[in-house]
This record gives C-alpha cells, sequence and structure tokens, in this order.
C-alpha cells in the first residue's frame, strides 16, 4: 500500500522536469516528440524501482523508501534542467567562437524568451515543492500509538538508548553500542543531548537529526527487513567526533520481545555490568570533554523500570 | 556630443609601468581633490593612503595570501583523509585546521578579496568617482581587516591552540567549557574585527554608489558588477551586524556568567524547558540569518564579475540587463529568508516555508544562469583566460546549483546533511564563484591595474589544470558523500569503500595547487618582463576601461559621454550602439538597424 502511495508521489515529480525542454523556446523539438518522450519517462518512472539509486541507498524504513523516490525524482529533473543548460552553454561556445572581427548584433533584450525563462523555472519549482511536501509529510509523521518506544541520548562521545522497560544500553567510540529495535513495526524515537549538538545518522535510514541539549525531539522508524544497519554522528562535537559509531539491529518482533526480557533479567542480576556515562557529564552537562577512557559496558540496567523520561533528572529537578 | 575627447585607447602612453602606481597617499592631512602628485611614497606611501586603488590592492593581495595559506590547511586535510586512520594529524590538530581552513576561506579570502578588493578598485572606476565616498573610513576597514586576520592566523600560536569547533561555531561546543582557551576568544576577536570592516566597506560601497556617480550615469546605466555590489553592501549591511550581535553574546556567555547558548541552568517542568532557558538553537538561527546572506554576499560579486567578462569577450552588451538587475534584488530578498534551510535537521524549523524560499532561489539564479547564456548567444567569442575562468564558473556553479536544489528539499537534506555531500556542493558553488570568477577577475583587472598584461598561454595552463583538478577532487566527495561519511572526521571505517573516493579527491587537491603555481610565476613573469597593456586591452565596455592603466590619482582625467551602461564601447564603437527594448525580431536576430543613443 504504501509502496502504491509513494509511486504516486514520483509521477507528480516527473511533471515539472519534462517540461524543461521546452523551456526558452530556442529548442526546435517536435512537442509530439517530446510529448511520447514524456509519457515513456513517466511510465519508467511508474515502475518505480527499475530507476538507477543514482547513488543513493534504498532505504531501510519506509520513511527512507520514500525520501528515496524523491531523490530518485530530483535526480531527474537535475539531470534534465542542468543538461539543458548544459547543452546551451556548450552550444554557445562551439557555435558562436569568433570568426571574422564583425562585430555581432548588440542584441539587449528579448522579453518572449526572458518571460519564458522565468517562468517556468517558477513552474519546475512549484513541482519540486509539491513533491517535497508529500514526501516530507511521511518522512516526519509521528504515529499515535507506535509499537515501541526508545529514549536516546547522545553525550561526548558515545550513545545511550533507553527502552521502556528499563533497558540501558551505553557505548562509547570504541565500544559501539547497539540498538535491537522491531523490524516492521513502528518505532518512536526521542532524542536529546546531554552536552553539545550531535547528529543521530543512519546512512540507510536516509536520515539524520541532530541531538540538542535543551529540548526533545522525535521521529518514527519502520525498518521494513532484519539487518544490522551501522549508524554514526555527524554534527561536530569535539575531539572524538570522528569515532562515535553505533548500530541499529531490526530483529523480528518475538525475538525483540525475547532479547527485552532476557537482557533486562540479565541486568537486574549484574547491575554492575551497567555501561557508564562519562564520569562528569552530571557535574557539568555543558559538555566537559570527559577523560577519554573508554570504558563502558553494551549493555547494562539500574533495574529501576524507569520509563526513561529522565531528562529532567540531569538537570537538576 | 559636444565636448570632443580623444578616443581613451589613444591617449595612453604605455611606458608607466611602475608599481605602486603614482598615487600619492593623502593619510594625514585633509586632501582637497586636485590630481598634483604629493605626500609619502614607497612603504609609508602604502601605511597611510586613503586612495581607494591602494586600499583595493592592499585588499586583494592580502586575501590572496590568506587564500594561499588557506590552500595549503586543505591540502594537508586531504593528505590526513587519504587513508583511512592517518596518523599525520591527531584529532584535535584535523579539528582545528579544518576550522582555520573555513575561517579563513570564508570570512578574510573571500568577501573581503571581493568587496574589500575588486570592488573598492574597480566600483569607483566604474561609476565616474573620483574616490569612495569615505576614504578615511576605507581605510580603517582595511587595517581592521588586516588586524583580524592576523588575530586569526596568531590563533595557532597560543596555549591550547586555534579554535576546534568548526568555521561555524555552533552553541555548546564553543562554550568556554567545552572548547575552553584563548584561541576561540581570539577567534571571536578576529570575527568581529573584520565585520567591522565588512560593514564599513558596505557603507563605503553604498555612499559611493547612490552619491559619487558621474554626470550621465543613472542607476540603469551602472555596470552590473557595480550593480552587483550596491546590493552587496545593503546585504552586508543587514547580515554583518548580526554576526557580531551574535559573537558578543558567545563572548559573554563564555566570560561573563550568561546563559544565552546554553541550555545550563534549565530546569524541565512536565518535560518542557523553562522559558528563562538559554536556548543553543538561538546561536544557530542568529549565525544562519547572517551566513546564508553571507553566502549571496560571497556569491553576488562574483556574478558580477562575470557579467562583465562574458560580454566583452562576446562582444556585446549583456542580456537582459534589467533582468540580470531584478534577478540580483530577489537573490539577496530572498537569501535573508531561508537561513534555517540550515537547519532542517533540527526538527525545530518550519520545514515547508524554509523550502519553498530555498527553492525559489533557483528562479532569479537561473535567470542569471540564461541571461549569460543570452549573452553568448549570437556574440563573437575570444577565449581569453578571464574567459575561459568564466565559463570555468558556469559549469562549476551548475553543477553545485543543481545539487543545491536538491538540499533544499528537506527530505534530502535529511539523507545528506552534514555528508560531504554537503562538503562538495558548497564547495562547488564557493569554488566556482570565488575562485574561478574570482581569478577571473584578476585576469581581467590586472591589466587595469598595473598597466601590463598577464602572460596568456600561463593563464591558459592555470585554467585547465584548476578545471580538471575542480572536477576531481568533488565529484567523488557527492559518492562518499551519499554513501555516509560524514563531514569533518579525522578518521573513518576502512572497510566501507571510502578510501578509493578519498585519494581520488586527493590528487585533485594537488592539481588544483600545482594550477595555483601558474598563477604565481604569472605574476613574477608579468612583473620580470612588463608586456604593456594600455589602457583597454580587452576593448571592453564600461568606464574603468577609459581611463589610463594604471588610473590617475582621483582617476579620470576626462570622462567619454554615458549615456549607456557601457560608455567605453559606445565611445569605441559609435557604428555599434546597443540595439534597443522591443526591436528584437524573429529568433533572437535584430535586422542590423542601430539606433542613436538617446
Amino acid at each position: 500500500m504504501r509502496f502504491a502511495s509513494v509511486t504516486a508521489v514520483d509521477s507528480s515529480l516527473t511533471g515539472p522536469p519534462l517540461d524543461t525542454p521546452e523551456t526558452p523556446g530556442r529548442t526546435r523539438r517536435s512537442p509530439r516528440r517530446l510529448a511520447a518522450g514524456a509519457v515513456a519517462l513517466g511510465a519508467l518512472l511508474l515502475t518505480g524501482c527499475q530507476l538507477p539509486s543514482f547513488g543513493a541507498y534504498k532505504g531501510a524504513t519506509t520513511q527512507a523508501r520514500s525520501t528515496f523516490h524523491l531523490w530518485q525524482g530530483f535526480f531527474i529533473a537535475g539531470i534534465v534542467v542542468g543538461g539543458f543548460t548544459l547543452l546551451l552553454i556548450l552550444w554557445a561556445v562551439f557555435r558562436y567562437r569568433r570568426r571574422s572581427d564583425e562585430l555581432p548584433v548588440q542584441t539587449q533584450y528579448h522579453t518572449l524568451t526572458e518571460i519564458i525563462y522565468t517562468v517556468v523555472p517558477i513552474l519546475i519549482v512549484l513541482g519540486l515543492f509539491v513533491a517535497t511536501v508529500l514526501v516530507e509529510n511521511k518522512v516526519t509523521a509521528v504515529e499515535p500509538d507506535p509499537a515501541t518506544t526508545l529514549h536516546v541520548y547522545a553525550f561526548q562521545w558515545g550513545w545511550e538508548f533507553e527502552y521502556p522497560n528499563g533497558v540501558k544500553v551505553i557505548g562509547q567510540t570504541t565500544d559501539a553500542p547497539t540498538m535491537v529495535i522491531p523490524t516492521g513495526q513502528t518505532v518512536r524515537i526521542y532524542l536529546r543531548s546531554y552536552d553539545v549538538l550531535h547528529g543521530f545518522y543512519v546512512p540507510e535510514f536516509n536520515f539524520s537529526r541532530y541531538a540538542s541539549p535543551g529540548y526533545w525531539t522525535s521521529f518514527d522508524l519502520n525498518v521494513l527487513h532484519n539487518g544490522v544497519y551501522r549508524g554514526q554522528c555527524t554534527q561536530l562535537c569535539g575531539l572524538y567526533h570522528s569515532l562515535m559509531f553505533f548500530n541499529v539491529r531490526s530483529v523480528s518482533p518475538s525475538a525483540y520481545r525475547t532479547w527485552l526480557s532476557v537482557t533486562a533479567a540479565y541486568q537486574r542480576a549484574h547491575p554492575s555490568s551497567i555501561g557508564q556515562l562519562p564520569a562528569d557529564l552530571h557535574a557539568n552537562q555543558n559538555g566537559t570533554a570527559p577523560s577519554y577512557s573508554g570504558n563502558s559496558g553494551n549493555s547494562g540496567n539500574s533495574g529501576s523500570g524507569n520509563t526513561g523520561n529522565t531528562g529532567g533528572a540531569l538537570y537538576g529537578d | 556630443m559636444t565636448d570632443v575627447i580623444a578616443p581613451p585607447v589613444e591617449t595612453h602612453e604605455p611606458t608607466e609601468l611602475h608599481l605602486p602606481p603614482q598615487v600619492p597617499g593623502d593619510g594625514h592631512e585633509p586632501s582637497h581633490g586636485g590630481h598634483e602628485d604629493h605626500g609619502p611614497t614607497g612603504i609609508l606611501k602604502w601605511l597611510t593612503s586613503t586612495d581607494h586603488k591602494v586600499i583595493g590592492l592592499s585588499y586583494m593581495i592580502t586575501s590572496i595570501v590568506i587564500f594561499y595559506l588557506s590552500g595549503i590547511t586543505a591540502l594537508i586535510l586531504r593528505l590526513q583523509l587519504s587513508s583511512p586512520h592517518s596518523s599525520l594529524l591527531s584529532f584535535g590538530q584535523y579539528n582545528a585546521l579544518f576550522t582555520m581552513h573555513g575561517s579563513l576561506m570564508l570570512y578574510l579570502f573571500a568577501g573581503p578579496f571581493a568587496f574589500g578588493g575588486l570592488a573598492n578598485y574597480i566600483v569607483p572606476l566604474q561609476v565616474g568617482a573620483p574616490d569612495m565616498a569615505f576614504p578615511r573610513l576605507n581605510a580603517l576597514s582595511y587595517w581592521l581587516y588586516l588586524t583580524g586576520s592576523i588575530t586569526m592566523l596568531m590563533t595557532i600560536f597560543v596555549a591550547g591552540g586555534a579554535a576546534q569547533f568548526g568555521w561555524v561555531a555552533y552553541a555548546p561546543l564553543s562554550s568556554a567549557t567545552s572548547s575552553p582557551g584563548a584561541g576561540p576568544d581570539l577567534w571571536i576577536m578576529a570575527l568581529a574585527l573584520t565585520g567591522f570592516s565588512a560593514i564599513f566597506t558596505g557603507v563605503n560601497l553604498c555612499g559611493t554608489i547612490f552619491y559619487l556617480r558621474a554626470p550621465g550615469m543613472t542607476m540603469f546605466r551602472m555596470p552590473i558588477f557595480t550593480w552587483n555590489m550596491l546590493v552587496t553592501g545593503i546585504l552586508i549591511l543587514i547580515a554583518f551586524p548580526v554576526l557580531t550581535a551574535a559573537l558578543i553574546m558567545l563572548f559573554a556567555d563564555r566570560h561573563f556568567g550568561t546563559h544565552i547558548y546554553t541550555a545550563v541552568g534549565c530546569h524541565l517542568v512536565n518535560g518542557l524547558p523553562m522559558q528563562s532557558c538559554g536556548s543553543p538553537l538561538l546561536w544557530q538561527n542568529l549565525f544562519w540569518f547572517f551566513g546564508h546572506p553571507e553566502v549571496y554576499i560571497l556569491a553576488l560579486p562574483f556574478f558580477g564579475i562575470v557579467t562583465e567578462i562574458l560580454p566583452v569577450f562576446s562582444r556585446k552588451p549583456v542580456f537582459g540587463y534589467k533582468g540580470m538587475v531584478f534577478a540580483t534584488m530577489a537573490i539577496a530578498a530572498l537569501s535573508t529568508g531561508v537561513w534555517a534551510h540550515h537547519m532542517f535537521t533540527t526538527g525545530a524549523v518550519l520545514l515547508p516555508f524554509f523550502s519553498f524560499l530555498s527553492l525559489l532561489i533557483a528562479v532569479p539564479t537561473g535567470i542569471k544562469f540564461f541571461n549569460w547564456i543570452g549573452t553568448m548567444w549570437h556574440g563573437q567569442l575570444k577565449f581569453t583566460t578571464p574567459m575561459l575562468f568564466s565559463l570555468g564558473f558556469l559549469f562549476a556553479f551548475l553543477m553545485g546549483g543543481v545539487t543545491g536544489i536538491m538540499l533544499a528539499s528537506p527530505p534530502i537534506d535529511f539523507a545528506t546533511h552534514d555528508t560531504y555531500f554537503v562538503v562538495a556542493h558548497f564547495h562547488q558553488v564557493l569554488f566556482g564563484t570565488a575562485v574561478f570568477a574570482g581569478f577571473g577577475g584578476v585576469y581581467y583587472w590586472y591589466p587595469k591595474m598595473f598597466g601590463r598584461m598577464l602572460r596568456e598561454s600561463l593563464g591558459k595552463w592555470h585554467f585547465w589544470l584548476m578545471f580538471i583538478g575542480f572536477w576531481i577532487t568533488f565529484m567523488p566527495q557527492y559518492v562518499v558523500g551519499l554513501l555516509g561519511m560524514p563531514r569533518r572526521v579525522a578518521s573513518y571505517p576502512s572497510n566501507l569503500g571510502w578510501q578509493s573516493y578519498n585519494i581520488v579527491s586527493t590528487v585533485g587537491a594537488f592539481i588544483i595547487a600545482i594550477a595555483f603555481g601558474f598563477l604565481l610565476v604569472n605574476f613574477v613573469v608579468s612583473w620580470r618582463k612588463p608586456i604593456p597593456a594600455g589602457d583597454n586591452p580587452w576593448d571592453a565596455q564600461t568606464l574603468e576601461w577609459a581611463t589610463t592603466s594604471p588610473p590617475p590619482h582621483h582617476n579620470f582625467t576626462h570622462l567619454p559621454p554615458i549615456r549607456s551602461e557601457r560608455p567605453t564601447w559606445d565611445y569605441n564603437h559609435p557604428d555599434a550602439i546597443t540595439v534597443p527594448h522591443g526591436k528584437a525580431a524573429h529568433n533572437g536576430h535584430v535586422n542590423g538597424k542601430v539606433k542613436e543613443p538617446v
């Protein structure tokens, strides 16, 4: 169902770029051939996934798939508009090389041409904007009742993942933490930073979001297939920014539930296995560079069973 | 047609080849006009002069030195990235070095080179003025800029080293706790100094263009370069005070205990921060409210340069002159309303609004593109070095512009934000403008400034090596960015296939470096074995080519009649006056009728 709607977006994308060959009225291609080309390209686009990926990830979440199709549309629009402009430049360069000392006609204005190359780009921009809004609404949509909720905290230089039943996963640079989530279900991420700005970025999700101190931000993920997806901090956050990795492991919902309960039990039995945040994090939320000790557990639990809304405690509530 | 003056090309004496040009300094006592040469000479003249040509040259030489220094930092950065876990630089050194690279290029090279250097030199000549409106303020601008530049460079040597928070200095990483030391403080000071220098230059440009135009030089007869510098000056007055204010607040956060940009002291009530809370997002809003107009402050002057060069070497007037002017204004107006497209991934901005305005900038930019093409259309193109650089700009900016439209779409930005895709995009845009068009301007106006030519052969070596190096450097960065390589990383995993792209990119960077060796050789050769340029070696169109090369003190002894935006051309080619509006026949052809000048 989602795919159908995504394809619908695609067809709307093909509209604007196809207008462009007609742009400045300088080219004299037959409108009929143009229409045939438009139909062919439109049909090609409607088949969706047959298009090349143009270097981007196809997307491992439903949201990422939408973004990917938008990317394809923008890329084709870019090729058409950019290629057309490139051809015009090249034509001018090769056709109008100086061949004599005769002065050319000193033309300065051609009103019709100028109107065309003002109006047509406006139409293209409108088309791109409509496609953008349609996809953007899908990518940023949050479901009222997500299957799982995670609280993700970034810090210099690592990540803390908190699950609804109190399971915590904390990892720093050399020991990247793994976020386990269920495949095929809506996962709500609440994102925040303990110190400076960080960027939560999973390339195959075609998505990144700043983790900022001072406010929560949230988004939904619907992972399509089981697998491990690498993630990394993208926003410069100090000395070891380059090493702030994490992984997302998507498993079947039943495996997820099993993992969650087993880990919870283990963490209750072994509270010392709790991964530790940098020692001076709470003393100074503004981000003194913590000593780079690298000590961290990959899984740990306070056993308190709190819901993860612990941001307030950080600020002394 | 009352006053008859000799054609400018004939009045020239190509023997005056001394550098610096014979321009008296009038530093200490007020100069009451007059063309007599007096005052100090030599180094003292350069230190005390208020002549816009001397100050403009000082600006250009300083900023080109900074460009070369910053280029060297880029080479070191590229060397580090050519292997995944290079030990060339430590993480801290790498962070400091890319902060320095960005700060030098954006704050101290591209802007000052354009509006402090080229505009300072050229704008008074183009409007037929004897000097800038406020010559002493102009000198103050330069000395503030030089002081700021030295301050920035000296941060390398302070305890704790230079700032490591990137050229954008995002809060709270730029706070005293995250970035302690004198380096970041001096970084702030350096930007405050150069910020004031830019503001004063903006005032000077606006004042000169509004009030010192020669008789006959109406607003719509100003060359496009001057138009663009006027709009740039206005944008400077809009943007730079915001930066200076934001920097002062950052300094207060660091030293006076305020919490303007920090979330410290916030108490969460029901999960929401109280209103008295400081906000790291405020820095981003203020910074980009400066930063995005700044991008166009760095672009419009270079658009102007290209718009000067293309008509001259096509032997035509600029196509769509008025459209060009209004497109510039539209870009400037839109540029003040798109800052949050740098903040799409904060999750805290209104995406459709900023997306739409950002996409909309493509329209006036497209108008400019088609006007440039229209200028060449049916022209007689001659591929001199300045022309090649302008064409290089067109190709580079086309690529950077197309990827810019992609990034204006929030979902695509989510996928590529802070990756090398963005790095490639803005390098193609800024390299296209500041480097291709900027050095095209150097090749174009060098004969006017020094009365001697640069060598065409060396210039073409410079261009072709740079053009090839440019694509080799930046195209792989798009690919590796789409694969997920973040920017500002000193190392990267070796098992992801990123290294080969980075090696190619590094090779390209060194090809560009070799290209810039040719520029230095060209300067030296023109210095040692001068080829006299004459007043108007390019058969150019605008007023600066109607005076001697270099121009005399106070610029003009005679002015040709000004009846269009290209008085020098009209004077030299009375039979080839611009075909006026609306007379164009089919297919852009005009049937050769020439109308009397109005």
